[in-house]
C-alpha cells in the first residue's frame, strides 16, 4: 500500500506530548529547580546550589544520617517483605487448585486484599492490631504477649510487615500462578516418566518456567514497598520514635511538615534514582542471565 | 522388548457411559508383539492418544486390563512401567544441559553416577548428540529437542516399549525424514517396543512393521503397510491410506458380478452378501485404468493429474467421482473414455467390512 508521507502527522503526537509534559516533565523540574534553592516561605527563593545534595549525602549532618537511617529501613522492610512473600507466594501457588470451581473462589479470595486501598488497609490493621479493641492486639495482649506497636518496635515493625504480607503475598500468588498454568501437561507427564521426585519436578520445571514472573513480581514488589508511605502512616505514623519512618514519610515530614522544599526537593530526587538504579541492575542481571542461558549453539 | 496385551480394553472420558457414542475407545483385544515398531494411525479424535496414554499409565482405563509380558498394569502408575514417551512438543528441562537432561531419569532412580557417565555418552553417541552435551538444551533446535526427549527414555536400560505422541509434528519438514529414519534404524539396533501415533499415514508406512487403523474409537485392520494397501478391511481403511484413496462405489452382487448403476462388473470370485447390508464395492486406483472410449465403462474426464510417476485421471462414472490410473501410453482427446478394473483387485465391502469370497468362507 502506498503511504502518504507528511511531516505534518507529527501535530498527531502533541496531545500526549502536553499530557506528559503537564503530568510528569513539568512537576519534575519543578522539583529539580527546588532542589537547588531555598525558601523562607512567601514564594522567595535563594540559590542554593548542589548544597541540599552535599547535606544529604553528608552523614554527619542531621538532614544526612536521617536519611541513611530511612534509607537502612526501607532496604530492610522491602529485603525482609521480599524474603517471605516470594516463597510464600509460591507455596501458595503451588497449592492452588488447577481446575474446578475452587479456581474461581480461590482467585477471588486472593483477589480481594489486592483490591483495598492502601489507606483502609492501614486503618483495617491499625484496629486489628489495637490492644483496647483489635482482636489482635487484645487477643496477644491476653496471652500475655507483650505486644503494642504503639511502643513497641518489634511490634511495629512485625505488624508493618504482616500487613504488608496480608497486603501483597497475593500479587505473587497470581503471576506465580499465571507462570504455572502455562505449563503444557506433558512436562508433568514426562517428568513422572522419567521418575521425578515432586521436589526434582519444582527444580525442573516448576521454577525455571516461573522465573520470569518472578522477576515481574520481585520488581514489582521491590518498587512499591521501596516506595511505601500510607501503610506505615496510617498505622505507626512512621513511631515508635523513628522506627518505622521511612524515606516517603521522612519526605513528606520534611517537605510539609518543616516546609523545607529544597531540602525535600533534593531527597525525593535521590530517592528516585535510587528505585531507578536499583530496578535496572535487577533487570539487566536478569536478562543478562536469560539471554546467556538461552544462547544457541555457535 | 516386551509384548504388550490390551485385554478387553474400553475407555470413556465421562463416567457412566450408556452408549457407544460415550466411549472414546470401544472395547477390543488388541495384542503387540515384543520388538515390535507399530504405527497408530487414525484422524484427529479417533481415540489413538487416548490409547497410547493408557499405555503408558497416564489414563486409566475405564475397563480391561493392559498386560506387558503378561503382567497386569493397568492401575501401575507411569514410572514403573518401564516406558518411555515422546510428546508431540518436545519436552525438555530449561535450566538443565544436553548431559544433565539424558540423566535426570537416571539421577531420580538413583543410578550410580559412573554408570550413568557411561549410559549418557553411549545414548548421546547413538543420537548423534554428543558434541552438543554440555550446552543448555533450551538453545538446540526442535529436532534435537526431540531426540532429548527420545533420549531421556533410551537412557534407562530397562525401557521395553518407547511411545510416540505425533513427534514430528514441529519439526521442519526436512527434518523429519531425517528423524524418522533415525528412530528406525535406534529401532533395529536396540529392539524396543515403539508404538508411533500419527495421522500423517506416511509416517505410519514408512515408521511401522505393523499399522494399526484407528476410527472413531475402534481398531478398524491391524496390519502390514502392504496389508493395508491390498486388502483393507474398511472401507475407512480403503479411503484413509493411499493418495488417492480407494474408489468405493455403492453396488449389489450376484454371485460372481457386482452390479453399479447398472454395469455389470466381473468379479474373480462369487459373494454372497448379508441381506439388508449396504453393499460396496471398492477397488484402489492403482488398479483401475483408462482406456479409449468403447472398451469398458463408459466415464467422462473431469481433469488428469500428472503426479510426476504416473497420472491419475479424476472421471465420473454416471456421476460417480473416481480416481483411476492413465497408462503412460494412452493419449485420449475428448473428455469421454472408458474404464478396465482388475478383477482380482476388487474388494467387497457389506456395511463397511471387507467380505470374504463366498467360496473361502464355506
Amino acid at each position: 500500500m502506498e503511504k502518504p508521507f507528511n511531516n505534518r502527522a507529527w501535530f498527531m503526537v502533541l496531545p500526549v506530548f502536553i499530557i506528559v509534559a503537564f503530568s510528569a516533565i513539568l512537576p519534575l523540574m519543578t522539583v529539580v529547580n527546588y532542589s537547588v534553592q531555598d525558601t523562607f516561605g512567601n514564594n522567595q527563593f535563594f540559590w542554593n546550589g548542589i548544597g541540599w545534595f552535599k547535606e544529604l549525602l553528608d552523614l554527619s549532618s542531621e538532614l544526612g544520617g536521617r536519611f541513611i537511617d530511612a534509607m537502612f529501613r526501607n532496604f530492610l522492610f522491602s529485603f525482609l517483605i521480599l524474603l517471605i512473600e516470594i516463597p510464600l507466594g509460591i507455596a501458595v501457588a503451588l497449592a492452588m487448585p488447577r481446575q474446578g470451581w475452587a479456581v474461581s473462589v480461590s482467585l477471588v479470595l486472593l483477589a480481594l486484599p489486592l483490591l483495598i486501598p492502601w489507606n483502609v488497609v492501614g486503618t483495617i490493621w491499625q484496629v486489628f492490631g489495637r490492644t483496647d479493641i483489635g482482636l489482635l492486639g487484645w487477643g496477644l495482649t491476653s496471652l500475655g504477649i507483650d505486644y503494642n506497636y504503639v511502643s513497641g518496635v518489634l511490634a511495629a515493625w512485625i505488624t508493618i510487615i504482616i500487613m504488608d504480607v496480608w497486603h501483597w503475598t497475593s500479587l505473587v500468588v497470581l503471576l506465580c500462578y499465571a507462570g504455572l498454568r502455562s505449563i503444557p501437561d506433558a512436562f508433568y507427564q514426562a517428568a513422572r516418566i522419567d521418575g521425578a521426585s515432586r521436589w526434582a519436578i519444582f527444580c525442573a520445571i516448576q521454577l525455571p518456567k516461573m522465573s520470569r514472573v518472578l522477576v515481574i513480581a520481585v520488581l514489582l514488589r521491590f518498587m512499591d514497598s521501596f516506595m511505601i508511605y500510607t501503610e506505615p502512616f496510617v498505622v505507626t505514623g512512621g513511631g515508635p520514635g523513628n522506627a518505622t519512618t521511612f524515606i516517603s514519610i521522612d519526605l513528606v515530614k520534611i517537605a510539609l511538615g518543616q516546609f523545607d522544599l529544597g531540602k525535600a526537593a533534593a531527597l525525593s530526587l535521590v530517592y528516585n534514582l535510587i528505585i531507578l538504579t536499583v530496578c535496572w541492575v535487577f533487570y539487566t542481571v536478569m536478562t543478562h542471565y536469560e539471554s546467556k542461558d538461552g544462547r544457541a549453539r555457535p | 522388548m516386551t509384548s504388550i496385551i490390551l485385554e478387553n480394553l474400553a475407555h470413556a472420558y465421562r463416567p457412566n457411559p450408556s452408549s457407544p457414542a460415550d466411549y472414546a475407545l470401544k472395547q477390543a483385544t488388541q495384542i503387540w508383539e515384543s520388538g515390535g515398531a507399530y504405527a497408530l494411525l487414525g484422524p484427529s479424535g479417533c481415540g489413538k492418544t487416548t490409547l497410547l496414554n493408557i499405555i503408558s499409565g497416564l489414563v486409566i482405563p475405564s475397563q480391561g486390563r493392559v498386560l506387558f509380558d503378561g503382567k497386569d498394569v493397568t492401575h501401575l502408575p507411569t514410572e514403573q512401567r518401564n516406558i518411555a514417551q515422546v510428546f508431540q512438543f518436545p519436552v525438555i528441562y530449561d535450566t538443565m544441559t544436553v548431559r544433565e537432561n539424558l540423566a535426570f531419569p537416571l539421577r531420580n532412580r538413583r543410578v550410580p553416577e559412573p554408570q550413568i557417565t557411561a549410559r549418557v555418552a553411549e545414548i548421546a553417541a547413538l543420537l548423534d548428540l554428543t558434541a552438543d552435551l554440555d550446552y543448555k538444551a533450551k538453545g538446540l533446535t526442535a529436532d534435537s529437542k526431540q531426540k532429548i526427549s527420545l533420549g531421556r527414555g533410551l537412557v534407562r536400560p530397562d525401557v521395553a516399549a518407547i511411545l510416540f505422541d505425533e513427534p514430528l509434528t514441529v519439526i521442519d519438514p526436512h527434518l523429519k525424514w531425517e528423524l524418522r529414519s533415525k528412530l528406525k534404524e535406534i529401532h533395529r539396533k536396540l529392539d524396543v517396543t515403539m508404538i508411533y501415533v500419527t495421522h500423517d499415514q506416511t509416517e505410519a508406512l514408512t515408521f511401522a512393521d505393523k499399522v494399526v487403523v484407528m476410527s472413531d474409537g475402534e481398531v478398524v485392520q491391524t496390519g502390514t503397510p502392504e496389508e493395508l494397501f491390498e486388502r483393507p478391511a474398511h472401507t475407512f481403511v480403503g479411503h484413509f491410506i493411499g493418495s488417492p484413496g480407494m474408489n468405493i462405489l455403492p453396488c449389489t452382487v450376484s454371485g460372481t458380478n457386482a452390479i453399479v448403476d447398472g454395469h455389470t462388473i466381473a468379479l474373480d470370485a462369487a459373494y454372497t452378501p448379508p441381506a439388508g447390508a449396504r453393499i460396496e464395492l471398492g477397488i484402489r486406483p492403482d488398479f483401475v485404468h483408462l482406456a479409449p472410449h468403447g472398451t469398458g465403462l463408459p466415464v467422462t474426464i473431469e481433469r488428469i493429474d500428472d503426479l510426476g510417476r504416473h497420472r491419475i485421471a479424476r472421471v465420473l462414472l454416471d456421476g460417480r467421482k473416481m480416481a483411476v490410473t492413465v497408462p503412460d501410453s494412452l493419449s485420449i482427446s475428448g473428455d469421454q473414455a472408458s474404464i478396465t478394473m482388475l478383477a482380482h483387485r476388487i474388494g467387497i465391502f457389506a456395511d463397511g467390512h471387507r467380505l470374504n469370497p463366498a467360496a473361502k468362507e464355506a
